[in-house]
């Protein structure tokens, strides 16, 4: 059987960067392709293309072995191409109906009725329950997601590209969605599958092509492969990675899937890290503090100290009062009683700007609101730093330039300075962000949920240039609902319960088992290591 | 005292006309997710073109044909500046009103600089003696054809489902192939002919003339009526005829007996503060259309 659809040579270059470097590809009726990468890697470039939203600069897109030319996504909607972003493009004051029939209607009269029995058609196709009249603004996420796909069907999709579609689903609709798309294989659908969630891969694909810095590295049969293999494959170093047990359930898979990425840049990374841990003075002193909620206090007399050249977790099941930690710390909140100490200095009256000068650093878990969206990638790294490039009353665009050249080549960032920053992918704006604590070398950092929604290859970045800064001396605080992550970085680690810590373990030697127990609120007999 | 309440009303229907068709013209223009400031000028430009047209040639239709290729053409002017270029869409609206009234006064200056205005031929009323069914084309136009087909396309055509696909989601109405730009385009230039006709129809219906500030903050008015009316066609129209009501209101009170003790100023103030209580009391909660006063460019 023919390829169903078949990249050939596509090159794809934005400025000095290549985004997509003579790809090949091609996808069997039937088989769902899995298209891996980090992020930047030139996976949505090449999605983009096929779906004729952007247009190659050379090379050919070929549908049942014919040329198609794509000027827009209606080219790719009649060749039977049909795409499911992340960002659904869906009207929400609309109703699914009414979505469906924009695409492909003309200017005349709609059809209501015929495109209803066709909504149900589709829905029945995949396998579950739409409701036609229902407006798409009150539908789950799920639901949405389902809409997309049946849109995609309306127009006699044959290949559909589904971009991180599990990204925001809960685990039940994930199995509804790999139930559509196995029916819809079954029919003799095409589908290209882009996920971060490796296990996910290893379930639904018959195949996976991987893309590193605007090539296709690798295209093998998914049968036998195992996250760890395809989580080096992505990172380039399959020299290195060592073969899981057989039989592991499928989120311990890709925990160690992570663990060896992570373990790549600082090999031996955790239990035998020789940890640069000296004095037992504390960088970070938390003391007694409490926050008045509504009944019950938010943050419950807490206290911790985190001390130089020490990684602290905390960790959670999450809405048990991190946020509101974090919140006070980096001085958002004012706290209702207790003390917070940077290097021995109070800074519990202290505002954000005087918090950063007595030497905290923070990372906190909003990104995009950590950053101020309409400015430059320059712009936003000095944000926190004028006064150092100030005389009088100017700034000084010289010391600025040769400031953030320095930080963005350390801390590879790949973008231009005077790109905007809302431009960046997530690794890359949280590597601008990183840049600019660190940069400070502050004494205390406090980093929280630091690798939500990267990908491998970012996230074991941010964990590398975290364990430089212990070495370098200072103590970090990190803040995350990943256990994996916790005990993979960490030193110490502590749980937070109802807004108190209700217990402390050492990293090394404790198991997800012991943490959750302990996240649970089950304080008996736990804690015993400290 | 006898209150000549079908005079009332007959006004009303008069009054409440350019209204209608100006705010329906607001109204295509907002759904696409253009705030047409310009509607005050394009009103302007229409009563002053229709009514150089009629007294040129004497012919009233003629007029509403020119009216409405002036409004067409302040409809491309807006799309250029908006859709085109990009501009903030309050500084392109009041840019384009300020030029369409100055223009049109520095014309009628060129024109009849000695100040004396011909009458031009204007439009009959239907069914006179008839009441409240005595009443220009225009408004019956606007009330029994403009309005419930404006309500049909936007219901039930692809060309409606479009403008409100534009208006509330452009990437998603890109990803469903609409051409977005050219939809707003045609958005903006039906809207401003419809605005340019209400225009019209206070030089070639009401007045027969063209005076000086004469539209006199109609089109303002119509913005006010879009968002009161929540961008649905009958609820604008319901507040145009609102309106009309409280407006014809204070016209009959002006010359009753009985008020003649209330100070002018106050009586013509009065629609107006009827528009400003409603809005507050009704247009407080709205949710505007998602791509309000955003230009579309292609991640």
């Amino acid at each position: 059987m023919g390829p169903l659809a078949e990249l050939r040579g596509i090159t794809k270059t934005f400025g000095a960067v290549v985004a997509n470097d003579s790809i090949d590809l091609r996808v069997l009726p039937g088989e769902v392709l899995a298209l891996l990468g980090e992020n930047g890697a030139g996976k949505s470039t090449l999605t983009r293309i096929l779906y004729g939203l952007s247009q190659a600069d050379s090379g050919s897109i070929l549908v049942d072995g014919t040329e198609i030319r794509m000027h827009g996504p209606a080219d790719a909607m009649a060749a039977g191409i049909g795409m499911v972003t992340q960002e659904f493009s869906l009207v929400d004051t609309m109703t699914v109906t009414e979505n469906l029939m924009l695409a492909g209607s003309g200017l005349g009269r709609v059809n209501r009725s015929a495109a209803k029995t066709k909504v149900l058609e589709a829905a029945a196709r995949i396998g579950v329950a739409i409701e036609p009249d229902a407006v798409v603004g009150t539908l789950s996420v799920g639901e949405r997601q389902r809409v997309e796909i049946v849109k995609a069907l309306f127009h006699d999709c044959r290949l559909l590209i589904l971009d991180e579609p599990t990204a925001v689903l809960v685990p039940q609709d994930v199995a509804v969605l790999f139930e559509s798309i196995r029916r819809l294989t079954a029919d003799g659908m095409g589908v290209i599958f882009i996920s971060h969630k490796l296990h996910e891969v290893v379930e639904i694909a018959d195949r996976v092509s991987i893309l590193r810095r605007g090539r296709i590295v690798a295209d093998v049969p998914a049968e036998g492969l195992v996250p760890a293999q395809i989580a080096a494959m992505m990172v380039g170093s399959a020299d290195r990675v060592t073969e899981p047990e057989a039989g592991s359930a499928a989120d311990t898979v890709e925990a160690e899937a992570l663990a060896t990425a992570v373990g790549l840049e600082v090999p031996g990374a955790g239990v035998e890290q020789p940890v640069a841990q000296v004095s037992r003075s504390g960088v970070l002193d938390i003391d007694r503090i409490t926050l008045a909620g509504t009944g019950k206090p938010l943050l419950d007399e807490v206290s911790l100290t985190v001390h130089a050249g020490e990684i602290v977790g905390v960790a959670g099941v999450s809405g048990n009062g991190q946020t509101e930690l974090v919140s006070v710390l980096c001085g958002m909140t004012p706290a209702s009683s207790g003390a917070v100490r940077v290097d021995g200095a109070d800074i519990t009256r202290l505002d954000v700007t005087k918090r950063l000068r007595a030497g905290l650093g923070r990372l906190t878990e909003d990104r995009r609101g950590s950053v101020v969206l309409n400015l430059s990638v320059e712009q936003n790294l000095v944000l926190e730093d004028l006064d150092r490039f100030r005389t009088g009353p100017f700034t000084s665009r010289r010391r600025i330039k040769e400031h953030v050249a320095g930080l963005m080549e350390r801390f590879d960032i790949r973008a231009k300075p005077g790109d905007p920053i809302r431009s960046l992918s997530g690794g890359n704006m949280q590597k601008v962000l990183l840049a600019r604590a660190i940069a400070r070398e502050p004494k205390a950092l406090v980093a929280s949920q630091p690798t939500r929604g990267l990908d491998v290859g970012a996230c074991e970045y941010v964990y590398s240039q975290l364990r430089a800064l212990r070495e370098r001396g200072a103590g970090v605080l990190v803040i995350s609902e990943d256990l994996d992550e916790l005990l993979g970085l960490c030193d110490r680690i502590v749980v937070m319960v109802s807004g108190r810590i209700v217990g402390e373990v050492l990293a090394a030697g404790t198991s997800r088992e012991e943490l959750g127990l302990l996240m649970t609120g089950m304080t008996a007999g736990a804690g015993a290591h400290s | 005292m006898d209150f000549p309440l079908l005079a009332v009303l007959a006004a009303t229907l008069t009054i409440a006309t350019p209204l209608v068709w100006a705010a329906l013209g607001a109204l295509i223009n907002e759904r696409a997710g253009i705030l047409n400031l310009g509607i005050e000028g394009t009103m302007y430009a229409g009563a002053f073109v229709g009514f150089l047209t009629a007294v040129t040639t004497g012919n009233p239709y003629l007029g509403l044909g020119t009216a409405v290729v002036a409004g067409l053409a302040a409809g491309a002017l807006m799309g250029l500046l908006t859709v085109t270029l990009g501009v903030n869409q309050h500084v392109a609206g009041i840019g384009t009103t300020l030029l369409l009234v100055a223009a049109c006064d520095f014309t009628n200056r060129l024109l009849f600089a000695t100040g004396t205005q011909q009458a031009a031929a204007s439009f009959e009323r239907w069914f006179p003696g008839l009441g409240v069914l005595a009443q220009y084309p225009m408004t019956f136009v606007a009330f029994l054809v403009l309005a419930p087909v404006l309500w049909w396309v936007l219901r039930s055509t692809g060309f409606g489902l479009r403008l409100h696909a534009v208006g509330e989601n452009p990437e998603a109405a890109d990803a469903a192939g609409i051409p977005v730009a050219r939809t707003r385009y045609a958005a903006l230039m039906l809207g401003s002919a419809l605005m340019a006709v209400g225009g019209s129809f206070l030089t070639l219906s009401l007045l027969g003339s063209f005076t000086l500030d004469i539209v006199s903050g109609r089109g303002w008015i119509c913005i006010a009526l879009v968002i009161f009316g929540r961008w649905k066609v009958w609820p604008v129209v319901a507040g145009a005829l609102l309106f009309g009501f409280t407006d014809a209101l204070q016209l009959q009170l002006a010359i009753t007996p009985m008020f003649s003790g209330v100070p002018n100023e106050l009586l013509i103030a009065f629609p107006y503060l009827v528009v400003i209580a409603a809005l507050a009391v009704w247009g407080r909660k709205v949710r505007y259309p998602g791509a309000y006063l955003t230009p579309y460019r292609r991640a």
